[in-house]
């Protein structure tokens, strides 16, 4: 690559002197078109080649495996799989009163058919688990009936109405129906505290039931309280560093950068420490008699906890975007203003403080980013009423295993966050993300 | 900034209560972080000073939390772990990070803000989702509880510094020292070894430090994807914090505390490096 490059700075430069009326050639004489379009070309395929491998690499470790868990949110091959002579022997049911024996029959067809295949390729656990997330008991339902399953004999609706007293309910059966195709939206629906009534129509849920969108709502709520602390606390530290002269500021720096990187547990643990009922803060003011031994102030295990752990964890994302703006607002805009006649208030509202907002939409956008899925400080210090919707995403994963619904939440607060980045991308330009 | 004698008492009460609020910020970022130095040596289980800490007494002081670390099996095998995925991550997404970047500075490349978006988007995901995503991969290709995985989940995570950092030393690079080498007759690959590697080198070295870091400090994707086997230091702190709360998490903070400085002096002498080679005045 670089040959060529060489071959053409030779006799492309006297060339293009000669003026275009002859053709122009190269050494080797080829034509001096081509030639380039197969260097330009050729250069392409090595920055392409360079790139490709990281490229491939994160298609396959990151892209895919989140694209994949997207797929999770509205996958739904349980029913169809378990029990496909059912789902066609009701698709004349009119959902209201219980369906007919045919009904019934197809449905011994199918768990039969299934009792025959090997212990870990059967699919009625799966199908249990899936209607679980739609009625509980369901899962015990299906389990019985497929143990007893092999003895039943016509009629069967009784017998499987014996079995299990769900199968006597049209709900067990609108659920069948409903999620007896491939995709489904049931996680998103539930993932908004709604559900499906007995005519198929999304309504919200119980008061006592909605989880998911007073989470959200939290989780935003403090997401933006801890963007407008550390702006807060950020501002002033960012401007009393610009207006030092550099060998200052930079010590002072340190006093932001070790934070940055030191350890996030380390931090939160930092926190622990300090603000839980038997840590310093509680005993030094006990000690001052302050307050009493019997009146220590939780502040930790709680949104409180959560506040301040986040504030102090991302104040450094705030500070440093905040800082190298001011450091490039020239003191005399502000001179000036004062010299025009405005007071030291005026000329800091009108004059500097909107050459700051770069800085100030760059931090809060990094900050709000950051804070609104965050995981492991709420999962520590934040007990009950600080917790994230981060938090809920885990646990459907590694507790109550609803694997779909975890993914919609994902699902939901990933699109949020890329929508936030994109805006954040208009505002700075992604290259401007400066690390330390 | 010395205060100018024009100032007016007002100004003066301003200039002093101004530095007193920044004061009071800084105390705020490095309190918490530096009250645990001393806490550690505390020789009672417990996270506030005791009387005898307060009053100096050389018995309120022990090394027990210390010794406790550096003598329990499982603290040691995260240290162990945290190391060998660290290097492990570090390798890989140095190496991919740096091609790439080499690849993204050149004029010829199509669809950069795409693929750079691609690129960097390990960083801007939350760690929750990816975690989530590589957890349900992970397992359906078997590697999750390996090493393997751990460690490729890292090298995603820590490559968009690697891009980052190498593009940025890259921006200021004078592209005709590559063309002189290829002119004297050097080979691609010599030029890049003699000559681009050389001077960017510096941005190479902290972009690695950052993945390391990232890799280090990670824990939400161990959570997910590493079994007891590939335990971490993080994660070994998690289950500290959430378990049994003894002082010898401090004693580790303290460790790790001292090595961020490390890691944060090194960062700093090679940015004033790379702004001297790159013919800047060091800021």
């Amino acid at each position: 690559m670089a040959q060529a490059d060489a071959t053409l700075m030779d006799t492309g430069g006297p060339a293009a002197k000669r003026g275009g009326t002859e053709k122009l050639v190269t050494a080797d004489g080829v034509p001096l078109k081509r030639a380039l379009e197969r260097a330009q070309r050729r250069r392409k395929l090595v920055a392409l080649g360079l790139v490709g491998p990281l490229l491939l690499f994160i298609l396959t470790v990151f892209v895919f495996p989140i694209a994949q868990m997207m797929w999770l949110s509205v996958s739904n091959p349980q029913v169809v799989n378990a029990l496909p002579r059912t789902l066609e022997a009701l698709q004349d049911w009119d959902g209201r009163d219980l369906p007919p024996e045919p009904v019934y029959a197809a449905l011994h067809a199918d768990m039969v058919e299934d009792l025959e295949r090997e212990r870990r390729d059967r699919l009625t656990g799966p199908l249990g688990i899936r209607l679980n997330y739609e009625i509980s008991a369901a899962r015990s339902a299906i389990s019985r009936t497929a143990r007893q399953v092999d003895s039943f004999e016509a009629p069967f609706k009784d017998a499987f109405m014996d079995a299990h007293r769900l199968w006597g309910q049209p709900e067990l059966w609108r659920v069948i129906k409903r999620e007896g195709r491939p995709l489904t939206t049931s996680y998103y629906v539930a993932a908004l505290d709604r559900e499906f009534d007995e005519f198929g129509n999304i309504v919200q849920r119980d008061e006592n039931r909605r989880i998911y969108v007073s989470l959200f709502g939290r989780t935003l709520m403090l997401s933006v309280i801890i963007t407008a602390m550390t702006f807060l606390l950020g501002f002033p530290i960012a401007y009393y560093m610009s207006i030092l002269p550099m060998r200052h500021a930079n010590l002072l720096m340190i006093c932001v950068l070790l934070p940055f990187w030191t350890s996030l547990l380390v931090r939160t643990s930092a926190w622990i420490v300090l603000l839980q009922q038997q840590g310093v803060i509680n005993s030094g003011l006990v000690g001052l008699g302050i307050i009493d031994d019997a009146n220590r102030i939780s502040m930790i295990y709680n949104m409180t906890g959560t506040i301040i752990a986040m504030t102090h964890i991302l104040l450094p994302f705030m500070v440093l975007p905040l800082y190298s703006v001011m450091r490039t607002i020239p003191p005399s805009y502000m001179r000036a203003a004062k010299s025009l006649g405005a007071t030291p208030s005026t000329a800091f509202r009108r004059v500097y403080f909107p050459q700051t907002l770069p800085g100030i939409g760059a931090g809060g956008v990094l900050v709000f980013i950051i804070s609104i899925g965050y995981y492991i400080t709420p999962a520590l210090v934040g007990g009950q009423s600080g917790r994230m919707i981060s938090n809920e995403i885990a646990r459907h994963i590694q507790q109550s295993l609803n694997w779909g619904l975890a993914a919609a939440l994902g699902t939901m607060l990933l699109v949020g966050v890329l929508a936030l980045y994109w805006l954040y991308n208009r505002l700075v330009g992604a290259d401007s993300l400066k690390l330390g | 900034m010395a205060m100018p004698a024009y100032y007016t008492t007002k100004d003066k009460v301003w200039h002093y209560t101004f530095r007193v609020i920044c004061f009071a910020i800084f105390f705020f970022l490095l309190a918490p972080i530096l009250i645990m130095i001393p806490l550690s040596f505390n020789a009672a289980p417990f996270f506030t000073f005791t009387r005898e800490m307060l009053t100096l007494q050389p018995e309120g002081f022990s090394l027990r939390w210390y010794q406790d670390f550096l003598s329990s099996e499982s603290w040691m095998r995260s240290i162990r772990n945290s190391f060998i995925i660290g290097i492990a991550a570090t390798l890989l997404s140095t190496t991919l990070g740096t091609l790439a970047a080499l690849g993204l500075s050149k004029s010829e490349m199509p669809a950069k803000g795409l693929i750079m978006g691609i690129l960097i988007s390990p960083m801007i995901v939350p760690l929750i989702i990816s975690a989530a995503g590589m957890f349900f991969f992970f397992s359906s290709i078997k590697i999750a509880q390996t090493y393997l995985g751990v460690v490729l989940a890292h090298a995603a995570l820590g490559t968009p510094f690697v891009v980052i950092t190498v593009t940025a030393t890259l921006v200021g690079f004078d592209h005709s020292l590559t063309r002189a080498a290829a002119n004297l007759g050097a080979s691609p690959t010599r030029t890049f070894f003699k000559i681009t590697m050389p001077l960017i080198l510096p941005g190479v070295i902290s972009g690695a430090l950052f993945a390391f870091i990232t890799s280090f400090d990670e824990i939400v994707v161990v959570l997910f994807v590493a079994g007891v086997e590939q335990r971490t230091i993080p994660r070994e702190m998690w289950s500290g914090i959430r378990e049994d709360i003894s002082p010898t998490i401090l004693a580790v903070a303290t460790i790790l505390v001292l090595i961020s400085v490390a890691l944060l002096t090194v960062v700093e002498l090679l940015r004033r490096r790379g702004e001297r080679l790159r013919g800047m005045t060091p800021g």
